[in-house]
C-alpha cells in the first residue's frame, strides 16, 4: 500500500477505536474509588497464609498458574532468543584483541558496587514474601551485578565467570523447580500448586508456606535467563563475525 | 489405577513444561537421540493425559481450582480450569498434533539444536493451558506463551530474510492484538472486579450492556481474531506460514489458529453470553466469516509458493469455521469443531508433504516445479488425495464437518465454492508438479511471492527417514478417521460448551455436572452428495487451472486482484493500521447487527 | 479530573500503535509495541488506585491499593521485556540479512 493509503486506514480505525474508548472510559468507575471486590478476598487470604506482601501471595499462591505460565514465557523467550542470536552458518564467534580502555574511577566504582549489587539483589530475592520485591525483581537486579563485571572489567572477564551453557542449565533446573513444586502439591493435597509447606509466624523468613520457594526458584531463573539473553545480545555486538 | 479426572488439566499443563525442562538442561550434555526420545515421550505422555481427560468429560464439565483455592460462597481468589469435551478435543489435538511434528523433525532439522524441541514443547504447554483455563487473565498468559514460542519458531531459519521478516511481522501484530485483548480485560475487571470468566460472567449479568461492555468486547475479541487470522487482522498469517520450518507449520494452521476461534467463542459465550443479543454476535461474526472464506479462497487460487497457497487455504477455512461457529447452536459448533479435527489431519499431512517437496527439490515454487516430481513415489498420490480431501471428499472428516457446519448454517453455496477453490489449488499445483500436465506455466507476475529461494530444509536425496513417512500416514489417517468414527462426543461436547447457565453454576456453586442432551454428528445424503460435488469441483478447478493458467486468469481480473496483492505487502506498518481498522470494524458490526 | 488516567492509558495504546503505523526503522517499531503496552500498565493500575490508600504490604496504615492488579502488572511487564527481546533479536537478523531495517524497503513477502 501506498503511505497514503495506509493513513487512511489508520485514520478511520482510530478515529472508530477512539470513539469506542472513550464512550467506554465514561463510564468507568471513578479513579481513586472505594469499590476493589477481589481486594476484598485477596488481601485476608494472603494474611491468611502469613504472607505480608500480598502482591508476592497473589502471584506465587492465588494466583500461581499465572506466574507459571509468565515464567514460562520469560523461559520460551530467553530460549528463542538464543537460538535466534546464534552464529548463523558463515558466522563464528572471535573476540578482538583491543577491547579499548576502561576508566580508572568506572572501574572503582564497579567493583565497589558488584558485591553491593549482589547481596541486595539477594536480599530482595529471598524477602519477597515479606517486603516489596520477589523474585522476578531480585533477579533482574542479581543478573545485573553480573554484568559489572563488564562495564567495569572486560568481556572477556565476564565470559570467564559466566560460562552460557551453566546459566541455561541452571535456568532450566530452576523452571522446573517451579512445576515440581506445583506437581508436589497436587500429590500431596490433590491441587496443583498448592501452598503445602508450613505456614511459620507472619513476619518470619522461613514463613507463607511455598511462596518463599517458588520465590527463590523464580529468583535463580530470571538471574539465570536474563544472563543468557544479555549473552546473546553482547554476542552479536561483541563476537559475532561473519567468516568466509 | 485410576486418576482424579480433576488433576488431568493441570498435568495437560505441567507435563510439557517438566519435559521442556529435561530438554534444555540436557541440550549441552546429552547426544541428539536422547534428546528426540525425552521430547517424544513427553508428548506422547501428554497425549495419553488428555485421551484420558477427554474421556472423563463425557461425565460432565471436569472442573479444577489451581491451589485448592476452592470457592466459598460462589467467591474465590483462585484461577479455574474447567474442561468440557470441546476444550479437552483442542487440548488432545494440540498434543497429537505436536507428536507428528516432532516425529517428522526426529531426521528434519540437520542442525537443529535442542531448542527447537524445548520451544516446540512450550508452546505445547501454552495450547493446552489455553484450552482448559477458564479465567480471564490466565487465557491472556497462555495466549501470550503460544506467541512468544510462536514467534522464534516462526523466525528460526535465521539465513533466510524472509524468515526472519516474517517471524517480526507476526511477533509485531499478535502482541499489538493480545495488549488490546488485556486492556479489554482491565476494563472488565474495573466493571466487575473480577478475572474468571464464570465470575465476570454472573457479575455482568447484574450490570446489563452499555458502552463499556461493548468497548470491552470489542477489545477482548481483538487477541484471538488476530490469532485466528480473521480478515482484517489475517494478513501475518501467510507470511508466517511461507517461512515458519514445516513441521511447525502444521501447528500453526491445524490448531493455533483454531484456538483463535476457540477463544473468540469461549470469550462471547460465557463472559459476555448474558448481556450480548444473540443475533448481533451471530450477525457480526457471519460477516466477518463470510469475507475472510472469500478472500483466502481467492488468494488461495492465485498462489505459486506452495506453502503460502496453504497458508490461504487456512484462512479460507477459518472463514468456514467462523462461519458455522456464528450460528452459536450447538450443531453448526458441533460442525466446526469436527471441521477443525479434521482440517488438521489433512492440512497438516499437506504441509509436510510440501516439506517433503522442499527437502528433495530444494524448492516450494508451483512453476519452477513442473514436471520436476515426476519420480516422487509418496506425494504423487498423496498430494492429489489430500488436495480433494481438502475440499471435502467424503469420508474424511474435513467432509462430515463441511457437511454439519453447511446444513446449519444453511450457506451451502460458500462451503461448496469454498472449499472446492482451495482443493482445486492445491490439485492444480500436484498435477503440475507430479504429472507435468497442461503447457508449462509462465508468468511474469510481479505481485506475488515465488517460492524460489526458500531454505532447502534437511537433505534426503535417497530415502526419506520412516518417521517422516509416518508423520504424513498418520496426519491423514486421522484426517480420516475423524469421518469415520461416531463423534457423538462432540455433539454432547457442543451443547455444554454453550450451557452457560450450567458453566456458571458448576463452576462458582459447586454444582454437579448436569445431565445434557446431544446433536446429531453422522453424515447425511445431502451431506455425501455436496462433499463429492466439491470434490469433483475442485477436479474441475484443478484441469481448468492447469490448462489456462493463472497467466490468462490474472489477465482477466487484472486490477482487482493487483489490488487485492498490494494490500498483501508485508508492510508491519499496513498490517498495524488494518489491525486498528478491524477493531473499529468490528464494534460498528456489533452496533449495527 | 478523575478519569484522566484512563484516558492517558487509551492515549498510550492508540499512540503505540500510530508510532508503529508510521515507524521508518524496526527498532522504533519495536520501542513503539512497548509503549503500547506500558498503557495497559496504566489503565491496570489505576483501575487498582484508591485515594489515601498505602501499599499492598501488611503493616501499613489504613486500608491498601488493589494489589491483584499489580500482580496482573508484574506479569505484564515480564511479557513486555521478553517481547521485545525477541523481536530485537528479529531485528538483529534482519538488518544483517537484508542491510536495512526500514520496513519499506522489506518487499520479500508480497501478495
Amino acid at each position: 500500500m501506498t503511505r497514503s493509503a495506509r493513513w487512511i486506514v489508520f485514520w478511520l480505525g482510530a478515529g472508530g477505536v477512539g470513539v469506542l474508548i472513550v464512550l467506554a472510559l465514561l463510564k468507568m468507575p471513578s479513579f481513586g474509588g472505594l469499590v476493589h471486590p477481589y481486594r476484598e478476598l485477596s488481601v485476608p487470604a494472603a494474611i491468611g497464609r502469613s504472607s505480608p506482601n500480598i502482591v508476592s501471595s497473589v502471584n506465587f499462591d492465588q494466583r500461581a498458574l499465572d506466574t507459571l505460565g509468565e515464567e514460562t514465557i520469560l523461559l520460551g523467550s530467553v530460549v528463542g532468543a538464543a537460538a535466534l542470536l546464534r552464529p548463523s552458518k558463515d558466522e563464528r564467534e572471535q573476540l578482538d584483541q583491543d577491547e579499548g580502555r576502561v576508566l580508572e574511577a568506572t572501574k572503582l566504582l564497579g567493583y565497589l558496587l558488584l558485591p553491593v549489587t549482589l547481596i541486595v539483589g539477594a536480599d530482595v530475592v529471598t524477602h519477597g514474601h515479606l517486603t516489596p520485591g520477589g523474585g522476578f525483581q531480585g533477579g533482574v537486579v542479581l543478573a545485573t551485578a553480573v554484568h559489572l563485571l563488564y562495564v567495569a572489567g572486560s568481556y572477556k572477564m565476564l565470559r570467564r565467570v559466566r560460562p552460557k551453557s551453566w546459566y541455561q542449565v541452571a535456568e532450566a533446573v530452576a523452571a522446573g523447580a517451579f512445576v515440581v513444586l506445583g506437581l508436589v502439591g497436587l500429590l500431596l493435597t490433590g491441587a496443583f500448586l498448592a501452598n503445602i509447606f508450613p505456614r511459620g509466624v507472619l513476619g518470619d523468613l522461613f514463613s507463607s508456606g511455598t511462596v518463599f520457594y517458588l520465590n527463590v526458584a523464580v529468583g535463580a531463573e530470571v538471574t539465570s535467563g536474563v544472563v543468557v539473553l544479555l549473552s546473546g545480545f553482547l554476542a552479536q555486538a561483541l563476537s559475532v563475525r561473519e567468516v568466509r | 489405577m485410576s486418576v482424579d479426572p480433576s488433576w488431568l488439566p493441570p498435568l495437560g499443563i505441567a507435563i510439557p513444561l517438566v519435559g521442556a525442562c529435561i530438554v534444555l538442561a540436557l541440550a549441552k550434555l546429552a547426544p541428539r537421540l536422547v534428546i528426540d526420545v525425552v521430547a517424544m515421550t513427553t508428548t506422547v505422555v501428554s497425549v495419553g493425559a488428555m485421551a484420558l481427560l477427554f474421556a472423563a468429560t463425557s461425565a460432565g464439565r471436569v472442573v479444577t481450582w489451581v491451589g485448592g483455592w476452592t470457592p466459598r460462597d460462589g467467591t474465590s481468589v483462585g484461577i479455574v480450569l474447567a474442561a468440557d469435551q470441546i476444550g479437552a478435543g483442542f487440548a488432545l489435538l494440540a498434543c497429537v498434533l505436536t507428536a507428528c511434528a516432532l516425529s517428522y523433525t526426529w531426521r528434519y532439522f540437520d542442525d537443529a539444536e535442542a531448542h527447537v524441541h524445548v520451544l516446540i514443547l512450550l508452546f505445547m504447554a501454552g495450547m493446552v493451558g489455553f484450552s482448559l483455563t477458564a479465567d480471564l487473565f490466565d487465557l491472556f498468559v497462555f495466549l501470550e506463551l503460544m506467541s512468544a514460542t510462536a514467534y522464534a519458531l516462526t523466525g528460526h531459519k535465521i539465513e533466510e530474510p524472509r524468515s526472519v521478516q516474517g517471524g517480526f511481522t507476526f511477533g509485531v501484530v499478535t502482541s499489538l492484538g493480545a495488549y488490546f485483548t488485556l486492556a479489554g480485560i482491565g476494563i472488565l475487571y474495573a466493571r466487575t472486579g473480577q478475572l474468571g470468566m464464570p465470575q465476570i460472567g454472573a457479575a455482568l449479568d447484574r450490570h446489563g450492556m452499555d458502552a463499556l461492555v461493548l468497548a470491552a468486547l470489542v477489545l477482548v475479541l481483538t487477541g484471538f481474531l488476530v490469532k485466528a487470522a480473521i480478515v482484517p487482522f489475517h494478513f501475518w498469517l501467510a507470511d508466517a506460514h511461507a517461512v515458519a520450518p514445516t513441521p511447525v507449520c502444521v501447528l500453526f494452521s491445524g490448531v493455533m489458529a483454531p484456538l483463535g476461534l476457540y477463544g473468540v467463542l469461549r470469550v462471547s459465550t460465557t463472559v459476555f453470553g448474558g448481556v450480548l443479543p444473540a443475533g448481533s454476535l451471530h450477525g457480526t461474526l457471519l460477516v466477518l466469516g463470510i469475507i475472510t472464506a472469500a478472500l483466502g479462497a481467492t488468494l488461495c487460487l492465485m498462489q505459486r509458493h506452495l506453502k503460502r497457497m496453504l497458508a490461504y487455504s487456512t484462512i479460507a477455512h477459518l472463514g468456514l469455521f467462523l462461519v458455522a461457529l456464528a450460528t452459536v447452536t450447538a450443531s453448526g459448533v458441533a460442525g466446526a469443531v469436527i471441521y477443525v479435527f479434521g482440517h488438521a489431519g489433512v492440512k497438516g499431512a499437506l504441509f509436510l508433504m510440501v516439506g517433503v517437496l522442499l527437502a528433495r527439490k530444494g524448492n516450494v515454487d508451483e512453476f519452477a516445479l513442473y514436471c520436476k516430481g515426476r519420480d516422487e513415489r509418496l506425494t504423487k498420490w498423496l498430494l492429489p488425495l489430500g488436495a480433494l480431501a481438502l475440499a471435502g471428499l467424503p469420508p474424511f472428516g474435513t467432509g462430515l464437518g463441511k457437511a454439519l457446519s453447511e446444513e446449519s448454517s444453511g450457506l451451502i453455496v460458500l462451503f461448496v465454492l469454498v472449499s472446492a477453490a482451495t482443493g482445486g489449488a492445491v490439485l492444480r499445483a500436484s498435477l503440475r508438479i507430479h504429472f507435468g500436465l497442461g503447457p508449462r506455466p509462465d508468468d511474469t507476475d510481479v505481485d506475488t511471492t515465488k517460492g524460489e529461494g526458500e531454505e532447502q530444509e534437511g537433505r534426503f536425496p535417497q530415502r526419506l527417514p520412516a518417521t517422516m513417512i509416518g508423520a504424513i500416514v498418520a496426519l491423514l489417517t486421522g484426517g480420516l478417521l475423524v469421518g469415520l468414527v461416531p463423534m457423538e462426543a462432540i455433539g454432547e461436547g457442543a451443547q455444554r460448551f454453550l450451557d452457560r447457565a450450567g458453566m456458571l453454576a458448576q463452576t462458582l456453586g459447586g454444582a454437579p455436572a448436569s445431565a445434557i442432551g446431544s446433536v446429531d454428528v453422522e453424515w447425511t445424503w445431502s451431506g455425501v452428495v455436496l462433499g463429492l460435488l466439491s470434490a469433483a469441483l475442485a477436479v474441475g478447478i484443478g484441469f481448468v487451472g492447469v490448462h489456462f493458467g493463472l497467466g490468462r486468469l490474472r489477465a482477466a481480473l487484472k486490477t482487482p486482484l493487483h489490488v487485492v496483492h498490494r494490500l498483501h505487502s508485508g508492510h508491519v506498518g499496513d498490517y498495524a493500521a488494518w489491525l486498528v481498522f478491524g477493531m473499529a470494524a468490528v464494534g460498528a458490526l456489533f452496533v449495527i447487527t | 479530573m478523575s478519569l484522566l488516567p484512563y484516558f492517558v492509558a487509551g492515549w498510550l495504546l492508540l499512540i503505540g500503535c500510530f508510532g508503529v503505523v508510521r515507524s521508518r526503522d524496526l527498532v522504533h517499531t519495536v520501542v513503539c509495541v512497548a509503549i503500547a503496552q506500558s498503557g495497559t500498565y496504566v489503565l491496570l493500575l489505576s483501575i487498582g488506585f484508591q485515594y489515601g490508600a498505602s501499599a499492598p504490604v501488611q503493616g501499613a496504615p489504613g486500608p491498601v491499593v488493589d494489589p491483584v492488579v499489580q500482580a496482573l502488572t508484574l506479569t505484564d511487564i515480564v511479557v513486555s521485556a521478553t517481547v521485545t527481546a525477541l523481536l530485537l533479536a528479529l531485528v538483529i537478523q534482519i538488518a544483517k540479512r537484508t542491510d536495512t531495517v526500514d520496513p519499506d524497503e522489506l518487499d520479500e513477502l508480497r501478495g
